[in-house]
């Protein structure tokens, strides 16, 4: 190659999407639907306006957070939320593990997969307010209803994960204990609980901090917990009172993460 | 290997004694938890509600059936606009995650020391305060409508999306960052030919992923007048107009298999 010819070659960084008509379909695509959608939010330039000065009154109204005038009040919130979560989350697990087992393609017959997956595919469908709207109307105001809420989201979320850790295990350990003339629980719990038991500690505890989150909101429609504490205090203009909740709830849910990162570290 | 002899004979136990008795500790100090919390929560039922709900939910569970078919003209906009709150709120914070996820991870954090714990402490709020309690704060600030929704998908997808890319940054082949550092480059060049190539298909999937999870929280911000699909599904359950609400309920789940779906399928593609 001549000298004149290596000069005028440029290097370019290559694309993500290789292929070229590929890439301009896909940003063709995005634009067409950002024109559509924004042109379709109906937005009240007026109302937002006129908002901004309340969002600084409403921004001011939260400081200082105010601890003291509602002390016992937030108190029993946060430990309620905490046995609703604990409670929700030991439910749950003991639940999620039948339906999780179920649902993994490698070791669940085929009407029971199906079966497991329909019931995981509902329980990850609605949100937990949702769920928590239905189960006030159920079982009642209070602290059950969230309970129940919880136990049930976590049958998705953790089931969904179980199976999908079952589907990626080693073959190889399974068929061998098998190999031993293993009964099927034998099997199961010496051939397959090993392979997936590290994992499954570290998305408990996991889970365990969702549903510490969760329980804040399940509050608003009625589920009991800290999230009831926080609307009484939204619904009562403190928003002193509600910044010093949502302080004491990121506060807690940054422990429970440092805490659980230290224990699944220790774990695995 | 823990060994136990037993009538003479060797029989394979899991766990050594000592272990085997840390096992039952800890499982009965867990249960006595549990019972504890269990009682503390009983005491604030009310039991005659709880075991009249299998009646309760059949009676509901009649009401529900059938969907009231008729109703679905009325929901496309909803549905368009739930869609769009996820979308352009993954999109919005997405865009805000990035420069925090820069700040954030040990090795592009301009400093460790001041702007690191800002920027950790940002991911933590956003992340523990979920997208309802976002949104009953915007429906204060900016109104009810739309534009509510898509600020609270997109804030509390900053610490989610952050967190993340934080992560995937801090993973990055150093020598690469080296070598192109080697060729003169200058800081924001490192940026886009060693570090971006690099966490590019983790942002994309993150993004993809956020968006799933996006979808399913927009179906209830409605509730609070952030507008999308939970705003009639609100209206219906006031109204007790249980086949609408069946309808709804049956759309959302439509939705949310559709859109976890199409986020496994791009997700599969990129990685």
């Amino acid at each position: 190659m001549s000298i004149a010819a290596t000069v005028h070659r440029h290097w370019r960084k290559p694309p993500l999407i290789r292929h070229a008509w590929l890439r301009w379909a896909l940003g063709a695509g995005a634009a067409l639907y950002l024109a559509l959608a924004l042109g379709t939010i109906e937005v009240n330039w007026i109302r937002v306006w006129e908002g901004l000065p309340r969002a600084a009154r409403f921004f001011a109204a939260f400081f200082p957070p105010d601890f003291t005038s509602r002390t016992s009040e937030i108190v029993d919130g946060i430990l309620e939320s905490l046995w609703m979560t604990v409670v929700a989350t030991a439910i749950g697990i003991a639940m999620s593990i039948p339906v999780g087992v179920g649902a993994a393609k490698n070791i669940a017959p085929a009407p029971v997969y199906y079966l497991c997956r329909a019931m995981l595919a509902v329980s990850r469908s609605f949100q937990e307010i949702i769920l928590a709207i239905f189960f006030v109307k159920l079982f009642g105001f209070g602290p059950f209803a969230g309970l129940v809420t919880l136990a049930f989201a976590t049958i998705g979320f953790y089931g969904k994960l179980l199976a999908e850790d079952i589907e990626d295990m080693d073959p190889a350990q399974a068929q061998a204990v098998r190999a031993t003339g293993a009964s099927w629980l034998q099997w199961v719990n010496y051939g397959v609980q090993p392979q997936v038991m590290p994992r499954m500690i570290g998305l408990a505890l996991y889970r365990f901090d969702i549903n510490f989150r969760e329980s804040a909101v399940v509050g608003i429609v009625g589920g009991g917990g800290i999230g009831a504490t926080l609307n009484t205090a939204f619904d009562r203009y403190e928003f002193d009172s509600a910044a010093a909740i949502l302080l004491v709830i990121v506060a807690i849910v940054m422990l429970m993460e440092y805490s659980s990162g230290y224990l699944r570290r220790v774990v695995q | 290997m823990a060994v136990a002899l037993r009538h003479g004979i060797k029989v394979w136990h899991r766990r050594e004694r000592g272990a085997e008795l840390a096992v039952w500790a800890g499982w009965l100090a867990g249960a006595a938890v549990l019972v504890y919390c269990w009682q503390l929560i009983s005491d604030k039922t009310i039991w005659a509600f709880v075991t009249d709900a299998p009646a309760q939910a059949a009676d509901l569970g009649a009401r529900m059936v059938p969907p009231d078919w008729g109703f679905m003209r009325e929901l496309w906009l909803p549905m368009w606009d739930t869609i769009n709150i996820a979308t352009l709120g993954t999109a919005l914070g997405v865009m805000l995650a990035l420069p925090v996820a820069w700040c954030a991870a040990r090795n592009t954090t301009p400093s460790a020391a001041l702007v690191r714990p800002m920027a950790l402490l940002v991911i933590v709020s956003s992340r523990s305060i979920n997208s309802l309690i976002w949104a009953l704060m915007l429906v204060t600030i900016i109104g009810p409508g739309v534009l509510a929704g898509i600020f609270a998908i997109g804030l509390r997808s900053v610490g989610f999306c952050a967190k993340l890319i934080y992560e995937a940054i801090e993973e990055i082949d150093e020598r690469q960052v080296e070598a192109v550092r080697a060729t003169g480059a200058t800081g924001s060049q490192v940026a886009t030919y060693a570090i971006a190539p690099q966490v590019l298909p983790a942002f994309a999937g993150i993004s993809v992923f956020r968006w799933d999870i996006n979808i399913r929280e927009s179906t209830v911000l409605g509730l609070v007048g952030a507008g999308g699909i939970g705003l009639p599904l609100n209206a219906a359950i006031t109204m007790l107009a249980w086949t609408r609400v069946s309808l709804i309920l049956l759309i959302i789940i439509a939705t949310v298999i559709v859109s976890e779906w199409v986020s496994a399928k791009v997700r599969h593609a990129i990685i």
